[in-house]
């Protein structure tokens, strides 16, 4: 008999919850899958909801175009072998004018490729409840966040019009245009996140092993030459190491962390040993102090 | 040196796999910090993610940073910014929206809500408490429990928290003085007894400085018990019980082809397998469960499934259920009804009125519904009632609301997953209130005699008119009939004032009566006992009475135990809120 239920098998169950409120309670929900670590659990936990049916919503990745190349063979892959609905979007205005994190410095190029390429497909898509894998413990002006968190018509969120969240009873209600964060994730932790990935056996993007590959040095930080489009400056030469990365997002914005941690358990094992939070790789996430309570409050996720 | 993570050290030589073994089996807990405004909530919090090696060293250093700009504390470290993350409550330097923490031992996983003290931001500290087994109760050493103290811990006992640990803080600035503890740890006990928190236990610590919060302090040599971490993965965690009455709001119904028809849903109490008979409310059509349907790589169909997992089931028979159902084992019934009575937090602004409109929500069932009446409202400094008409914003009370539909409800205390509610605004769709539906059948519940309907066979009695008339009544006694309570402890004096008012009234010329509770007992009430139950019974057995005594025109004075607020309230409606006065004669 299966009577050991333990905090991860809970933290799942309220998850699938949420998941399963969000389909029944919105028109056009969709689940921004951004193909990281958080974004394999949020998808496996939606196969999971409706199984023996597939998810009821389409997935959606705004594509800045400078993803690493095997974060895209690892979308088209996963969304092939789980059949799922895949919708890719890219800011073609944004493409258009040229913007990049070089040119545009990273500020630019994240709210144009990122923020406003997410508002675009979801105001195309109609979507009304927008499914993400974000998690309180990440940082903390995420750590003040609902489980349905409101956004209105141009998907600002304000901290101070938030509606008290109480048990598992959601208010799902939204006038037309406005819409609702939903975070299935938000109270996981990012040990449990690897914890579920090692014990359901989920593929990740191999990025996150060790492995050798080319990086420079920048700014403090090593960044990895995913493809010849990453300017090399005066001084800088690219050189081979064996590094993976802890979070993953645009190539020239994620710091890659030296590591000789080759399998799942070895990156868990390094985790706990690690001294810095997961975001430090970010470097989106400092550009200014309260810096990502702004992104929010303008419609990043 | 410990890991800086907070999460359990991997032992030497441990395999990952046994460490995440170990690691997944660890107990959650989730609890919350409430009390006044800067009695140390985040502070506390601050230093328990700290002495825990649970901040990063990047965040260690964005702390000391901030700490020189927005710290409290004169550039020394300031833990509470480490939790209080918004803009607007760095540059005040309070906390103003629950902050959601996480750490763990190696004994147990916490999820911390740490709640804001100001007044003004109560709601979201009952937000906070709905989601917690356990609550840490701040009080500053020097102000001692506050109204707000108070009020938060019956707000905590009121969405059924059981285990309360009363921190009192800012030792180092009472100079750790154990007369002033042991005074306030006297005060919050007595209280933590009238709302019926059992146990609680009461520290002496320093969050700033860290005394009693994961080491034990040197300056309190006269404290023998547990620094709070401690306390923490020591208090039981309450676990859902597998023989519970099976409860499940359907909240999906899966249809991926003809041949498979499933109903989603998150038990919400007891356990169910395959074979089970069930019922499907609030049809009430009767079924059995044929499969707990699973993947083939998650195990295949489960033998069983208990709360609080989310499952999917398939019936026996072709039966009809959708979203907003509850799937119930047969035996005890929960309510099938429109009309829904609960103890309502008010969190809107615009108060709560009569006749209002409102959307209710309750587990996966949402409906319109109409505010009947408020019966009354809870005065959380005396813990009384009061009559009310209106809710105001942070205001509790009891409310009567008539639902458009039918809605299956359990009393909050039984299932909390059918027995709590959320109001919304249908104008705004702000959530506007938090419910704990209140029924006259649970258990524990007083209200089984009072609500009982007299037998209908019998006329009532303004059906025959007496000869004899109230104003002519009025006219011979040259009084207006009355029932006057007294009451409090045994030891409080009541019996003695409510003899001298007699007198006073027997020699002003008064019809007068006395009746005591003692008395009673003797007689009229020898069937009853000293339980919460048969004292609440006791009183209804003395209000009617006396509102037989005022029909006659006699002023009624009852000297009564009477300790709890919801059974005098209803004494009050039943005797007719004119004529009915309550006076508290406790030493409290
Ligand atoms: N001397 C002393 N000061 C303390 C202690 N704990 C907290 N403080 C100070 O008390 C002030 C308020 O602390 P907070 O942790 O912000 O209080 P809070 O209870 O979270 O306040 P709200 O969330 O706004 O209700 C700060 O200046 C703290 O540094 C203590 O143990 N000793
Ligand atoms: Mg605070």
């Amino acid at each position: 008999m299966a009577t050991e239920f333990t905090h991860l098998d809970e933290l799942e169950a309220e998850s699938i919850q949420i998941l399963r409120e969000t389909a029944a309670s919105f028109e056009r929900p969709v689940l921004m899958y951004s193909i990281g670590k958080d974004s394999t659990v949020l998808l496996h936990l939606a196969m999971k909801a409706f199984w023996p049916a597939k998810p009821p919503f389409p997935l959606l990745h705004v594509d800045t175009t400078w993803k690493f190349r095997e974060m895209i063979t690892f979308r088209d892959a996963t969304a092939k072998r789980l059949g799922v609905d895949l919708r890719v979007h890219i800011n073609q205005e944004g493409l258009a004018a040229g913007v990049n994190p070089f040119a545009s410095g990273s500020k630019v190029h994240t709210d144009v490729m990122k923020t406003q390429g997410l508002r675009q497909a979801l105001d195309q898509g109609r979507f009304d409840a927008a499914i993400g894998g974000a998690r309180r413990d990440e940082e903390k002006s995420r750590a003040k966040e609902r489980i349905f968190s409101f956004r209105d018509k141009h998907h600002r969120w304000d901290p101070k019009n938030q509606r008290p969240e109480l048990w598992n009873v959601f208010n799902t209600r939204v006038h037309q245009g406005e819409s609702i964060r939903v975070f299935p994730l938000s109270n996981w932790t990012e040990l449990d996140v690897w914890l579920y990935i090692w014990k359901n056996r989920l593929p990740v993007v191999p990025l996150y092993l060790a492995k050798a590959r080319p990086v420079v040095e920048r700014d403090g930080a090593l960044i990895m030459v995913d493809d010849d489009r990453l300017p090399l400056l005066p001084g800088e030469k690219v050189q081979t190491m064996k590094v993976r990365f802890r979070t993953l997002g645009c190539y020239p914005l994620s710091g890659a962390i030296e590591s000789e941690a080759e399998t799942l358990e070895a990156i868990i094992e390094e985790m706990l040993l690690a001294k810095t939070s997961e975001r430090q790789g970010r470097l989106i996430d400092h550009d200014s102090s309260g810096s990502m309570e702004e992104k929010k409050r303008e419609g990043y996720f | 040196m410990a890991s800086p993570t907070s999460i359990p050290v991997m032992n030497e030589g441990e395999r990952v796999d046994d460490y995440l073994r170990r690691y997944e089996r660890n107990e959650l807990l989730r609890f919350l910090t409430c009390g006044s405004v800067d009695d140390g909530k985040s502070t506390l919090i601050g230093r328990l993610l700290h002495d825990t090696g649970r901040i990063y060293e990047d965040h260690m250093a964005a702390l000391e940073k901030d700490s020189k700009v927005h710290g409290t504390t004169g550039g020394g470290l300031d833990l509470a910014l480490a939790v209080d993350g918004l803009k607007a409550e760095r540059e005040q330097g309070i906390t103003i929206d629950v902050a959601w923490r996480y750490f763990a031992t190696a004994r147990r996983s916490f999820i911390i809500a740490d709640c804001p003290g100001h007044e003004q931001y109560t709601r979201n500290m009952a937000t906070g408490a709905s989601h917690c087994q356990l609550a840490i109760s701040l009080i500053d050493a020097r102000k001692g429990v506050t109204t707000q103290t108070r009020r938060h811990a019956f707000i905590a006992s009121l969405l059924g928290i059981r285990h309360v640990v009363a921190a009192v803080n800012k030792m180092d600035i009472v100079g750790w003085s154990e007369e002033r503890f042991r005074a306030i740890e006297r005060e919050f006990v007595d209280f933590c007894a009238r709302i019926g928190i059992p146990d609680p236990v009461a520290v002496p610590i320093s969050a700033l400085n860290g005394d009693n919060v994961v080491k034990r302090s040197e300056h309190t040599p006269w404290y023998s018990g547990s620094p709070v971490l401690e306390l923490l993965e020591a208090v039981p965690v309450d676990r859902p019980s597998p023989d519970a009455n099976f409860r499940m709001p359907v909240q999906f119904v899966l249809r991926p082809d003809l041949n498979f028809r499933g109903f989603a849903g998150q038990i919400a109490a007891g356990s169910v397998k395959p074979g089970d008979r069930v019922r499907i409310l609030p049809s009430g059509k009767e079924t059995r469960v044929r499969r707990i349907a699973r993947a083939p790589e998650d195990g295949g169909d489960a033998p069983l499934a208990y709360a609080p997992q989310s499952v999917v089931l398939t019936f026996e028979d072709e039966v009809d259920c959708s979203r907003g159902d509850v799937i119930v084992c047969i035996g005890r019934d929960p309510a099938v009804t429109q009309r829904v009575e609960c103890d309502l937090v008010w969190m809107q602004e615009q108060p709560l009125v009569r006749g209002q409109q409102l959307m209710l929500r309750v587990g996966a069932k949402q409906t319109a519904c109409t505010v009947r009446r408020v019966r009354w409202l809870v005065d959380v400094d005396t813990l009384g009632t009061q009559p009310a008409d209106t809710l105001r914003l942070n205001e509790i009370g009891r409310v009567e609301l008539e639902c458009e539909e039918r809605v299956v409800v359990d009393g909050y205390r039984e299932c909390h997953g059918t027995g709590a509610l959320i109001l919304v605004d249908r104008m705004t769709n702000a959530t506007a209130g938090a419910g704990m539906v209140r029924l006259a059948t649970e258990a524990g519940s007083k209200r089984a005699h009072w609500e009982t309907e007299a037998l209908a066979t019998l006329e009532r009695a303004e059906d025959k008119p007496s000869f004899v008339n109230a104003e002519e009544r009025e006219r011979r006694w040259q009084q207006k009939p009355r029932t006057i309570l007294l009451y409090g402890p045994p030891g409080s004096g009541k019996t003695r004032e409510a003899h001298e008012m007699e007198r006073k009234f027997f020699d002003q010329g008064a019809a007068v009566v006395m009746l005591d509770g003692q008395a009673m007992r003797r007689g009229l009430s020898k069937d009853l006992g000293f339980s919460d139950e048969d004292r609440s019974e006791n009183l209804r057995r003395a209000a009617e009475v006396a509102r037989l005594l005022n029909d006659q025109g006699f002023v009624v004075i009852l000297a009564m135990a009477a300790p709890d607020p919801e059974a005098r309230e209803r004494a009050r409606e039943l005797v007719g809120q004119d004529r009915w006065e309550a006076r508290n004669m406790g030493a409290r």
